[in-house]
């Protein structure tokens, strides 16, 4: 009887594989390859490559400024709620996209919460590029900062206590310690989350419109052509594909990257080290 | 005034470290069983452990509760190895060294570094380890300098060199220093004085000869390396006569009454095949639990003595483990010290 699991197990274990990866070969075996990189060059593809590295960019630059010191406090940090805190970061992750664009709206829109003041102040965002740019760096910085928290908190907690004895102060300690020593697990974090940022439909949608040249980042190009030009659609689908396998090759290939956080073993980020 | 002298209180889990300590320009080690605060009081000189009480250096206060000042790590010119040497992984030797903002040129020549000095510290032995550990606390020419268990990361084989490389490097720094062990000959053999720390308190301070001369109380008798043996004492004839559970007696010149322990050095103690006629006075036969050899010496355990003889008078009494023995030493060799009760 056991062999007989055994080969049902295997079984199953091809036929998983095969259900994942034959859609994503066939991306590239519907249409030849020259015409898929001839399709990359219609202006529909041409703009949203340019709206979406724009944007993306500009997104996770933010995010890596404002997130690493904010990951570095809350991941060495001993304070009242600390639970409470890694819980809300987390939650953006575990809501459907369509539900952040509807929250983004609500908050920075005309009439959202904080419309009034920024009307006031003549800043609106909605429906305009910058929208584009929140609603990436809303869905992308909580995978980043779950990656990050993780990262400093395996960072020994001996070897900054070294540093502050050598005279270093705070931002030193930082610098030339913390951020070395967690920069692996940092760098997984990042390409996550720029691969997840990348990929944003839902909030964008919402939030931001699909304005082709402005707002219409490549996965809203991909719904836009769907329908006008299958061909388009597909090379950008294939282009993304790409994307995707080098980050992943990267995480893979790069041993001290995987050594402190990889993408399979995430460590709750709930856990403090002790 | 001493360079450095402290009065410090710090809240533990199970009790609280309440330590007072002046310290010349001298090497002091703490020893002490784990968990007894002797890390503890190590980081609160550092500034790593919130404490209160009071810490001077040299005049400077850089704890002092009363008058609200308390200095963090980074303004507090101390050096510390720490346990394990917490040397930075992802920087050479040399960055390590120099991490401490006055970096000195000379020091790592000094420390035999300098072929060293662009290898990363997971390349390097334990003893090139502690020596990098020590230069990088040194580098910036700290005014105290603190030493958490330099030792328990060794090999046994290569320890005993490094011991006696560390305390010339010791004494060559020539400050304040703290060195944290648990083991008394290593704390004998690198400081002149040492304080023996249980459960936060300090029982003993002294030069490592008092402490094995005339212990405070069986703990530190132990920790020397002493045998320790209970009994009941009572005065008889000119003598003390401890006796033991057993039913065995031990005579002393020492006076004592009721609980006590009595205290004998293995080198104190002979050992024979039978009870030999000299002018020993203490006679305990048992089996032969245990042969250690010890360099050219052999620690032989005889019920519950323990004796060090040398390697040729156990080839000659033909000792094995198992079979019988006697261990015989002075009256006047052993100490008697009263038993606290507990």
């Amino acid at each position: 009887m056991r062999h007989v699991f055994a080969v049902a197990a295997v079984a199953a274990a091809a036929f998983a594989l095969a259900f994942l990866v034959l859609p994503v070969l066939a991306l590239f075996l519907r249409v030849p390859p020259g015409d898929l990189v001839h399709a990359l060059g219609t202006t529909a593809a041409r703009d949203a490559l340019v709206v979406s590295a724009k944007t993306s960019l500009i997104a996770h630059a933010a995010v890596l400024l404002i997130g690493t010191p904010a990951a570095y406090a809350i991941g060495r940090g001993r304070f009242r709620g600390r639970s409470l805190v890694l819980s809300l970061i987390e939650l953006p992750l575990v809501l459907p996209p369509a539900v952040a664009g509807i929250a983004l709206l609500v908050t920075f829109g005309r009439l959202g919460l904080l419309g009034g003041t920024m009307n006031a102040l003549g800043i609106h965002i909605a429906f305009t590029q910058a929208a584009v740019v929140l609603a990436v760096a809303f869905v992308e910085s909580p995978l980043y900062l779950r990656g990050a928290i993780a990262s400093f908190e395996n960072v020994d907690a001996t070897l900054l206590d070294a540093a502050r004895t050598l005279q270093a102060r705070p931002f030193r300690v930082f610098a030339r310690v913390a951020l070395p020593l967690a920069a692996g697990g940092l760098g997984a974090a990042s390409a996550l989350a720029l691969a997840r940022g990348l990929g944003e439909f839902g909030a964008t949608l919402l939030f931001a419109g699909s304005l082709q040249g402005v707002t219409q980042t490549l996965p809203l190009a991909v719904y836009a052509q769907f329908e006008v030009n299958l061909d388009t659609a597909l090379a950008i689908g294939a282009v993304f594909v790409c994307f995707g396998a080098a980050v992943l090759l990267v995480l893979k290939l790069i041993p001290g990257w995987t050594r402190s956080v990889s993408l399979w073993t995430f460590r709750s980020a709930s856990s403090p080290s002790a | 005034m001493d360079p450095l002298s402290l009065s410090l209180d710090v809240p533990l889990r199970e009790f609280a470290l309440r330590v007072e300590l002046a310290v010349g320009r001298e090497v002091v080690a703490l020893v002490g069983p784990s968990g007894a605060g002797k890390t503890t009081l190590l980081r609160a000189i550092a500034g790593l452990q919130p404490a209160r009480g009071a810490i001077s250096v040299d005049g400077d206060a850089w704890l002092d509760s009363a008058r609200g000042v308390d200095l963090p790590a980074e303004e507090r010119s101390v050096g510390v190895v720490f346990q394990d040497y917490a040397l930075f992984p992802h920087l050479s030797v040399r960055k390590n060294v120099e991490f401490g903002r006055r970096g000195d040129a000379g020091l790592l020549d000094r420390f035999g570094l300098t072929a060293l000095a662009d290898v990363k510290p997971r390349e390097l032995s334990g003893g090139e380890r502690q020596r990098v550990a020590l230069a990088r606390a040194l580098a910036p020419d700290p005014a105290v300098l603190l030493l958490d268990e330099p030792l328990a990361a060794l090999d046994a084989h290569t320890r005993g060199e490094i011991r006696g490389e560390l305390q010339l490097l010791l004494r060559d720094a020539d400050r304040p220093t703290l060195v944290v062990t648990h083991d008394f000959e290593d704390a004998a053999t690198l400081a002149s004085r040492v304080g023996v720390l249980v459960e936060g308190r300090l029982r003993q301070l002294g030069p490592p000869a008092e402490l094995v001369a005339s212990p405070a109380d069986p703990f530190v008798a132990t920790l020397t390396g002493a045998n320790v043996l209970r009994g009941s004492a009572r005065a008889a004839g000119g003598l003390t006569e401890l006796a033991l559970p057993t039913g065995e007696l031990i005579r002393s010149t020492d006076a004592a009454e009721g609980d006590a322990v009595a205290v004998v050095y293995p080198w104190e103690v002979t050992v024979s095949r039978t009870p030999p006629n000299d002018s020993a006075q203490n006679h305990i036969a048992g089996i032969v639990a245990s042969l250690v050899p010890v360099g050219n010496r052999v620690r032989v355990r005889v019920g519950a003595v323990t004796a060090e003889i040398t390697a040729d008078s156990s080839e000659r009494l033909g000792l094995e483990v198992g079979g019988r023995a006697v261990a015989s030493f002075k009256a006047s060799g052993t100490r008697l010290l009263p038993h606290p009760r507990s």
